[in-house]
């Protein structure tokens, strides 16, 4: 288990170093001069030259990399161009609206997922399974834009049930709650589409077992043995998945974030994006990875822990 | 035949018969505005009714399949173009360095949050159908590498392929001649889904303004551009929507088929 833990530790860092030096590079050939987005078009030579020199953008690139990669390390993750504020109080900011957000959303899609899986595998074949898993089949197909939309048509325009965008803010819980339901909804739908495809299939899978039979076999009933054995066994896939969807859910929300107006972790990349905020946007997707590499080594060693069959050599 | 499986193929041929269509001809011209038409409900001279300029709805769906089919199927082509050959060199080279370098480039592929870097992309190379095209596309590559190393590696133990290589056969050659004709049936599958999925990425990006730009249709942009009138007229967003929903299902329900017809230990399952 030693060796397998380095190995991973080695293949982490590698990854790491890699993603890093992408993400540079990509910000690197992006067109346009943060110094001069910054002071504008009226602003004189001399005074963008001396803003380049102050961020740091008139030195070798290798020095730059390290200044960046040394920063984030330290926890600084340097000054938003346009904001004024250090990146890493910008991000907290907004995590305190994309983190919620994320955690309703998944909350939800597994709410919906777990008893939708485990109805149309204990009903295999059967017209529940059909109706499930056509239900899944139109859950993915849906743009979750789209269907946000329809939300905020119905839910909130017609019906006034919720805010149509915006956000409250946490100081009124409640008003905070219900701006992100929507939103929430919305970006559950698909994820919760695949969620209980997934688990539904893992299930069928498990249920084929020798130890499932068995367990039949010795009169535990199929209800019995779907909720007792197969349901832990299937839910290891499950789990994967919704590390992933976590992830997704976190970075992904961008166009829903759009959709509702939310100041979300999202839409700062997206306004980064198109305001050449070019620290923020290095700085924001290099946690990203970082979240997504690192929740990936958590699983691969939580499973080389409990299936030794995991830690030889493929 | 499995009725899902006629049903796919059902939606998927429209969609594609549409954007064909096309081609030559639609009700109305998609770049003639009229105000004095602008946001009819449907109606039998505009059968899906008209947007903000006094477009056809109609004409402007079947114009946008053009554009979202053309950037889907680019972008599945860039993932198999370059997915399968290096899907299949990781295999023919197992548990090397070759191997190895592809897995690892794969999972660094997956672990960048693909929204955010097609956006990145978009925005570095400037907003265009092309650049979602190449957005979409990368994050294809690692998906067709994944089904193409999983379908060969078993692929790999059997006798005659083993029977191949100890007649002096390159490894490269086994793959391209015996290895890749019989994971076709799984690239074709996977091509499908991924080809879906370009549709959903192709309307998300021209959603927020990244994908094609004016005045080629897309679904995507109209769904943008229906957003501020969808309370005074909600068929201009309903539409495109359902647009997009019958095709990525129909995408969906003709892999599942074709999945469930070509797997000889799926037939008779339901899916």
């Amino acid at each position: 288990m030693g060796r397998y833990i380095l190995k991973r530790i080695a293949s982490l860092i590698a990854s790491l170093v890699v993603a890093s030096l992408a993400i540079f590079a990509l910000i690197e050939v992006t067109p346009g001069d943060p110094a001069s987005f910054m002071l504008g078009l009226n602003a004189a030579p001399e005074t963008v030259a001396a803003l380049r020199d102050q961020l740091g953008l008139n030195e070798p690139l290798p020095l730059r990399y390290l200044h960046w990669v040394g920063g984030m390390l330290s926890g600084d993750f340097g000054l938003s161009y346009t904001y004024k504020v250090p990146v890493a109080e910008l991000v907290g900011d907004r995590l305190k609206i994309s983190l919620p957000l994320a955690l309703i959303a998944l909350a939800l899609s597994t709410a919906l997922a777990l008893p939708a899986g485990l109805i149309a595998a204990a009903r295999r074949g059967k017209a529940t399974d059909a109706a499930v898993m056509g239900a899944t089949q139109l859950g993915i197909a849906v743009p979750n834009f789209w269907f946000a939309m329809l939300l905020v048509l119905l839910l909130a325009v017609r019906w006034r049930l919720f805010p149509a965008g915006g956000f409250p803010g946490w100081s009124d819980p409640l008003a905070a709650l219900r701006a992100l339901t929507l939103p929430a909804v919305a970006l559950a739908l698909p994820q919760a589409a695949i969620l209980a495809r997934v688990l539904r299939s893992a299930l069928i899978e498990t249920l084929g077992q020798d130890y499932i039979r068995t367990a039949r076999a010795k009169g535990l009933s199929r209800q019995a043995a779907l909720t007792r054995h197969a349901l832990r066994n299937a839910l290891i896939p499950v789990l994967t998945i919704l590390g992933m969807q976590f992830s997704f859910l976190l970075a992904g929300a961008i166009i829903i974030e759009n959709v509702f107006y939310l100041p979300g972790l999202g839409r700062l990349i997206f306004q980064a994006i198109t305001q050449r905020d070019l620290i923020v946007v290095e700085s924001v997707v290099m946690l990203l990875v970082f979240a997504v590499i690192a929740v990936t080594f958590l699983t691969d060693l939580a499973y080389a822990a409990v299936d030794p069959r995991l830690r030889r050599p493929a | 035949m499995r009725p899902a499986l006629v049903l796919g193929a059902v939606l998927s041929a429209i969609a594609l018969v549409a954007a064909l269509i096309s081609l030559v001809w639609t009700p109305y011209d998609v770049t003639a505005l009229q105000i004095g038409a602008r946001l009819q409900p449907p109606s039998p001279a505009h059968w899906m009714g008209t947007d903000h300029f006094g477009r056809d709805i109609l004409s402007m769906i079947m114009a946008g399949a053009r554009t979202s089919l053309a950037v889907a199927l680019v972008a599945v082509g860039i993932g198999m173009g370059l997915g399968v050959p290096l899907g299949l060199a990781a295999a023919a080279h197992r548990r090397r360095w070759l191997d190895e370098a592809i897995m690892r480039g794969n999972d660094l592929i997956f672990a960048f949050p693909s929204l955010v870097i097609a956006i990145l992309i978009t925005a570095v190379f400037g907003p265009s159908a092309l650049n979602a095209i190449i957005a979409i596309g990368i994050f294809n590559i690692p998906v067709f590498a994944r089904v193409a190393r999983a379908g060969a590696l078993s692929l790999w133990t059997l006798d005659y392929i083993r029977a191949a290589r100890v007649a002096g056969k390159h490894r490269t050659r086994i793959s391209v001649e015996h290895i890749l004709p019989n994971i076709a049936n799984l690239l074709i599958v996977q091509g499908t889904i991924q080809f879906s999925l370009g549709i959903l990425a192709e309307a998300g990006l021209s959603y927020v303004g990244l994908g094609a730009q004016p005045p080629t249709p897309s679904w995507g942009r109209m769904l943008a551009e229906a957003q501020t009138m969808v309370v005074m007229a909600p068929h201009v967003a309903l539409f495109p929507g359902l647009a997009i929903v019958a095709t990525v299902l129909g995408l969906n329900l003709l892999g599942d088929g074709l999945r469930d017809a070509l797997d000889p230990r799926l037939r008779g399952r339901v899916a």
